[in-house]
């Protein structure tokens, strides 16, 4: 079961983040976790320098970008 | 069965990863797109074939068609105060519009080469006033959300960036926008750009510089150093030339759709300052020979809700009626770099 983090400290760009990954999990049928990281000693603890970031089971797969639903899943595919 | 934790909720704090990161050498963590087909290319080549050559023609007929509009169709005299009004925000929309779309094909094109963590990493290995100048022009172009000031900052310190770049870095990215530089080579030529582009560049050199002098590393909170930090490799994608591409046209998508309405607004602003507002006025509030005129635009500019495309028109037009350079780039730099308004879009 991934879990999949979002990093930010919760601008609107990491919404964005958020709703695609979840719609990118959903679409697989995945059966995940959506976690949103907010303190900035936790978001550096990921090694996560540029937000919104997304670090799934500890892997960081997305920095400082907000990538379409498509390359999400594409990037979500790989976990079970 | 779908396990999810209400994402709009409050913030959830999770404990420190123990287990040792899966850390991913050498761009493992980047996307493997598809290889990118052959037709795909042909296809999107195809497509930039036509609309580039369209856009050019397009622009360059803007002018005479904003006129004929004006006066065959709207019967209005171009020397009146309206007519001068409409004409302006008749040519203007359209070919603000058409150079934003442009400006930012080419450097959402650009920044699919920049990270913040490949500059990172550039920046590391420097020191001294090279370090500084590296940072400031790098500031420019490097892809930046101004939410990540804080977790940049400590990245840059932590992997060994000096302190005095990493704030020509913090200092240049957002007073030197990539997209308003680009606008100004296009709207009024190379030499303002280049005023705008030096006096920034100038200013987070100097600022980074002297703060660098300092020596304030020693003023850092104990925590920055002590917090567990794993340096990520860039996680930029491995991307072929469609993918770029096709990054570049969903940035102008996302930009172009969130900024026309200011858009708009600047140019219709910018349209009453050319049809209305007498030149000996403006002269006398923004000319040269007024002393205050810099900061007065500086104040006026924080608070005004714009960004870097929507005070283009707003330049524009005060530039024409014989207001000061000098100020009217002051007032764009506060518009841009000091705009709460955007950092809350943001």
């Amino acid at each position: 079961m991934p879990v999949i983090e979002i990093c930010g400290p919760g601008c609107s760009r990491c919404k964005t983040l958020a709703e695609r990954a979840d719609a990118a999990a959903k679409s697989l049928g995945l059966d995940y976790t959506l976690l949103k990281v907010t303190e900035m000693p936790q978001i550096m603890a990921r090694g996560v320098m540029s937000t919104p970031a997304m670090v799934v089971d500890g892997v960081v797969k997305v920095q400082g970008q907000i990538p379409s639903i498509e390359a999400l899943a594409a990037l979500l595919s790989g976990t079970n | 069965m779908t396990n999810e934790t209400d994402s709009s909720e409050s913030a959830i704090t999770i404990p420190l990863l123990t287990e040792p990161r899966r850390c991913c050498g050498g761009g493992g963590c980047a996307v493997k797109p598809e290889p990118s087909q052959g037709s795909q290319f042909l296809k999107q080549g195809g497509w930039l074939a036509i609309a580039l050559p369209l856009w050019f023609l397009i622009y360059h007929y803007l002018q005479p068609f904003a006129n004929y509009l004006t006066m065959n169709v709207f019967g209005l005299d171009p020397t009146s105060h309206l007519g001068s009004a409409v004409a302006f925000f008749l040519y203007d929309s359209p070919k603000v519009l058409m150079l934003l779309a442009l400006v930012v094909l080419g450097v959402t094109f650009i920044q699919t080469f920049v990270s913040p963590e490949r500059t990172r990493d550039i920046l590391a290995k420097r020191a001294g006033a090279w370090s500084n100048l590296l940072a400031s022009l790098l500031g420019i172009f490097t892809p930046f959300c101004s939410c990540s000031a804080v977790p940049l900052f400590i990245g840059f310190v932590r992997v060994g960036v000096p302190l005095g770049a990493t704030f020509s870095f913090l200092v240049s990215a957002p007073m030197v926008n990539e997209v308003a530089l680009f606008m100004l080579l296009g709207l009024f030529g190379w030499k303002i750009a280049g005023l705008y582009a030096l006096t920034g560049v100038s200013i987070a050199f100097v600022s980074g510089w002297i703060l660098g002098k300092l020596k304030m590393e020693q003023h850092l909170e104990s925590w920055v150093m002590a917090i567990p930090y794993n340096a990520q490799a860039a996680a930029d994608y491995k991307m072929g030339f469609t993918d770029r591409l096709d990054a570049s046209i969903q940035g102008v998508r996302e930009i172009v759709g969130k900024v026309w309405p200011y858009i708009i607004v600047g140019i219709a602003v910018g349209a009453f300052i050319h049809g209305y507002v007498p030149e000996a006025l403006m002269a006398r509030f923004m000319g040269k020979g007024a002393w205050w005129s810099v900061p007065l635009a500086v104040i006026i500019g924080v608070p005004l809700y714009s960004n870097a495309a929507g005070v283009m028109p707003i330049v524009q037009a005060l530039l024409g009626k014989g207001a000061a350079l000098g100020t009217v780039l002051a007032f764009m730099m506060a518009v841009i770099g000091l705009s709460l308004p955007e950092t809350i879009i943001l």
